[in-house]
């Protein structure tokens, strides 16, 4: 057989990293063998684990691409190793979301650490964000060794491990030290991510918070509407979905080993277009419920009245939906133009039900309901347990591709009105189908490399890889 | 009646003229190739081995879109054509001899490694890296460092050096012979030779200069066991590869009465010497090269190019085969190279045809000029990627190179963020001149 074997190295450091994780699952059930230090010990050996496999791994060798034997490893072909991973960290995921209660002792480790940081004790949200932020910084040390001769592959990485250390753990966890009315907020989430973001008790949080909170709460409705359309006009989807987003962090560091898993089908493209547009148009209906449903409860207190506010963003939609149409009639593909009316015309037709039965019901479901289905289904098992724990069988992006409405919107700003694009390199290409291969988001980047042409794909996140795996040097990120 | 083409082989050259012809669907199009069912990339075949690729994934058109197109697929190997019936005979695996007529014929055979009659080449463990079979020996006969612990690979040209890149990957110790004083001298300049020849070592690949393959040795089951070179060193080994080039896989049109030299002779429409017979790819030999381009270029692209000039003829708008300025790339292990116009190796320059080369550790260019006019005619880069079509453009329309050297940057085609070197090229650009 092949010999693309761990060796030997590679072999005593995976074992160190999975003693980590041992020491921390017997620390977790309450062993007091390892009495509070159970938790840096097992973090320290996992970190060990990791550094040392990937300097293992790639120390003393030319820089370059590093895909040799990918496809005959079990746990980058969905082999037996594969499933097994997959299966445990998604048992995991299920029983950290949903029954937290099996693993308090687990949660009980971490609480020296969240004590320094929040001065508050551990929950399972700490467990998962500590987890998390560890998974994003070691892998992603080892993506910055692997791609070491890539400067873009590189910036972007130390961009993500930023944002994700930075910004989705540690400021929020000040800030509640700080200000314990303050909801937790990570500053880089934007609507539709943070769906909760109007939530009742969200806004009765923020508008309790004084002016602090008041500047979130504006600052939350501007990233959506000024912010990021102004960042995609000039940048692409890419200054969200591959330099700051967690989700995308964690696809691209972890994540890294399976990006040719996903599925490249066209019955894969067509499940894409809807899933994604239409979770968008859940989370748009529930957000718009919730809010109505809040201003219902006290008509006259905010300056905008429940009504008014139905009538606006019916105006709103209905003019951002048909400039889009208008503008773009020459080119947007006859299929977009219909499914874009059809949805649209879905989207009015809910809002009007808010309008005229003066409830915050659609179709007699209470719209706290479709929201909480929403966070239970998107916000929870899609985008937490399936798009993370399934790596290994379904590829790295399967969220950011099938469910992600962030990268919805940004996918449509991208391909209406984006400078970015992939150009092509003339004749250069000689289809190998590396670029398509390693397209984390299914795209058949071979389809128009050998064609000549641009890329331009809704769906592109601009990771940079097809770029990076070309051996003829035909790909380049332009914006 | 839809008029009945007959294409045979389903390369690059062939599949494009046979999913152009279906595009317009005029006529009806039987593409028959006895390597494989489905069109695949042979400039990738070294990443199935290398395991960053299936074998599916080098299929360019998916197999859906194959099986719902028009056009008629078979596996079978064709024996002889008789153009004055319009008519050929192949069989497919049923080993059954059967005869299909055409309207016209279309040859898109595509080449075979080069073998020159050594002794001991027909020993188990020899091959070349071509057809899609050479994959499944390889991993025969190669799969790990342990059933294979050293290999030979004869010549050093581009195939030669991705199969000791695919031995490497799996820790094959590999020797690579020459026949050049350096690498692919043949080719490039040696200052370009010699650069890449510093990389090849950096990647542990043991290179033997000017020698040449003498015999093959075998042990007593008939498995290549060392080889003997014409120095008289001997090389023991478990696997022999070779590359030392390609020719026009054209056997079985030696009596069909065509005009062959090399390849089977074309004039600028592609067409042979029978008004309904055509070839494209790297079997066609065109009567009258184009300047500065070669009577049979087994690449890529020329062969792509080839189908689509011949579909556009097909469609009743004859345009000439017309490759316009010479261009290639490739990539020696990590180093990626692109070539554009004339670039000569020692051996073939002119005396009017000046260099100018520069270098870091892992970034080079050369640029040649025409001494007396200072026209640009050609640039070779090493980790550097430039647009093709620009550059392309600077060539042909005879621009200066000081021109160029101070214009390179508009060529820039390297991912954001890569450091730039046209300051510095222009600098030492300057100093020489």
């Amino acid at each position: 057989m092949h010999s693309y074997r761990t060796t030997s190295i590679q072999k005593v450091f995976t074992y160190i990293g999975l003693a980590g994780l041992a020491v921390i699952i017997i620390a977790g059930f309450g062993a007091s063998i390892f009495k509070s230090t159970g938790l840096f010990l097992g973090l320290g050996l996992i970190s060990t684990g990791v550094i040392g496999y990937t300097f293992s791994s790639y120390s003393g060798l030319p820089a370059g691409i590093k895909n040799n034997g990918i496809w005959y490893r079990s746990l980058t072909s969905r082999g037996i190793v594969a499933w097994v991973v997959g299966v445990v960290l998604t048992a995991f995921y299920i029983i950290l979301y949903f029954y937290p209660e099996h693993l308090e002792g687990l949660i009980r480790l971490f609480d020296p650490l969240s004590e320094g940081l929040s001065g508050k004790k551990a929950s399972q949200w700490f467990v998962y964000g500590v987890l998390y932020t560890l998974a994003i910084v070691l892998f992603g040390i080892k993506f910055i060794i692997k791609y070491k001769h890539s400067k873009y592959q590189k910036y972007r990485t130390y961009s993500v491990l930023f944002f994700q250390t930075i910004f989705a753990f540690l400021i929020p966890e000040i800030m509640a030290r700080l200000n314990g009315d303050l909801p937790y907020y990570d500053l880089k989430s934007i609507w539709p991510l943070n769906y909760y973001l109007f939530d009742g008790n969200y806004l009765d949080g923020f508008l309790k918070s004084g002016n602090i909170g008041t500047a979130l709460l504006i600052f939350g409705i501007l990233s959506t509407l000024i912010i990021t359309p102004i960042l995609t006009y000039k940048f692409g989807k890419r200054w969200y979905c591959s330099w700051v987003c967690g989700c995308g962090g964690l696809a691209e560091t972890a994540g890294d080993p399976f990006r040719q898993l996903s599925d490249k089908s066209l019955r894969a493209w067509k499940l894409e277009r809807w899933m994604i547009h239409l979770i968008l148009v859940w989370v748009f209906i529930s957000t718009v419920g919730v809010v109505y449903s809040y201003l219902l409860q006290a008509p006259e207190s905010y300056f905008v009245g429940p009504k008014t506010f139905i009538v606006g963003i019916s105006l709103l939609f209905s003019l951002v939906v048909g400039l889009i149409l208008w503008k773009r009639r020459n080119w947007l593909a006859k299929d977009a133009q219909s499914s874009a009316i059809a949805i649209g015309s879905v989207v009015l037709l809910l809002l009007g039900f808010f309008f005229f039965s003066q409830s915050d019901r659609v179709l007699f479901i209470p719209s706290y309901q479709i929201r909480s289905a929403y966070g239970f289904f998107i916000g929870s098992i899609f985008s937490g347990v399936i798009g993370t724990g399934f790596y290994p069988i379904l590829g790295n992006r399967v969220w950011c591709r099938f469910g992600c409405p962030m990268a919805a919107i940004l996918g449509i700003q991208q391909k209406l009105f984006s400078k970015f694009k992939i150009s092509t390199n003339g004749g250069q290409c000689i289809s190998c189908g590396n670029c398509s291969a390693y397209c984390e988001m299914g795209i058949d980047v071979r389809a128009y490399a050998q064609r000549e042409e641009p890329i331009k794909r809704a769906s592109c996140v601009g990771c940079g890889i097809c770029s990076a795996v070309c051996p003829r040097g035909v790909l380049r990120l332009e914006s | 009646m839809d008029e009945k083409i007959v294409i045979i082989g389903n390369g690059i050259a062939g599949s494009t003229l046979a999913l152009q012809l279906a595009e317009k669907g005029t006529a009806s199009v039987t593409l028959i190739s006895d390597e494989s069912s489905y069109f695949f990339s042979r400039t990738a075949l070294m990443y199935v081995y290398m395991g960053h690729l299936t074998k599916e994934q080098l299929e360019p058109v998916s197999r859906e879109s194959w099986d719902q197109s028009p056009i008629q697929r078979v596996k079978a190997q064709v024996l002889s054509i008789s153009p004055e019936d319009k008519e050929l005979s192949f069989r497919t695996s049923e080993e059954d001899v059967k005869q299909l007529s055409y309207d016209r014929l279309v040859i898109a055979t595509g080449s075979k490694p080069a073998f020159y009659d050594w002794k001991g080449q027909e020993a188990e463990g020899v091959l070349g890296l071509y057809h899609l079979s050479d994959l499944d020996r390889l991993e025969k006969w190669a799969p790990n460092a342990s059933a294979c612990p050293e290999a030979v690979v004869i010549g050093g040209g581009l195939i030669g050096i991705e199969l000791c890149e695919m031995l490497l990957s799996r820790q094959i110790k590999t020797t690579l012979i020459i026949r050049e004083n350096f690498f692919w001298s043949s080719h490039l300049p040696e200052s370009d030779a010699q650069f890449v020849e510093k990389h090849l070592h950096l990647h542990r690949l043991n290179l033997i200069k000017e020698d040449e393959l003498q015999e093959i040795n075998e042990d007593e089951n008939g498995h290549v066991s060392s080889v003997q070179t014409k120095k008289g060193e001997t090389i023991s080994c478990r696997l022999v590869g070779i590359t030392t080039g390609v020719r026009p896989n054209i056997e079985f049109l030696r009596d069909s009465g065509l005009d062959i030299d090399k390849g089977l002779l074309v004039d600028e429409h592609l067409k042979t010497s029978d008004p309904s017979i055509y070839a494209i790819g790297d079997c066609a030999q065109l009567r009258n090269p184009l300047p500065n381009r070669l009577a049979i270029e087994p690449v890529w692209y020329t062969g792509k190019l080839m189908g689509e000039t011949l579909a556009q003829t097909f469609s009743g708008e004859p345009i000439k085969y017309n490759p316009g300025v010479w261009y290639n790339s490739a990539k020696f292990f990590d180093l990626e190279y692109q070539t554009y116009g004339k670039v000569s190796p020692k051996a073939l320059k002119p005396k009017s045809e000046q260099h100018f080369h520069w270098e870091t550790d892992d970034k080079a260019v050369t640029l040649a000029y025409n001494e007396t006019s200072g026209v640009f005619l050609g640039i070779n880069t090493f980790g550097i990627r430039l647009n093709h079509k620009i550059i392309s453009s600077w060539i042909e329309d005879q621009i200066e190179v000081e021109k160029v050297v101070f214009r390179l940057e508009e060529a820039h085609f390297d991912p954001e963020f890569s450091n730039r070197y046209y300051k510095q090229i222009k600098h030492a650009f300057v100093q020489n001149h």
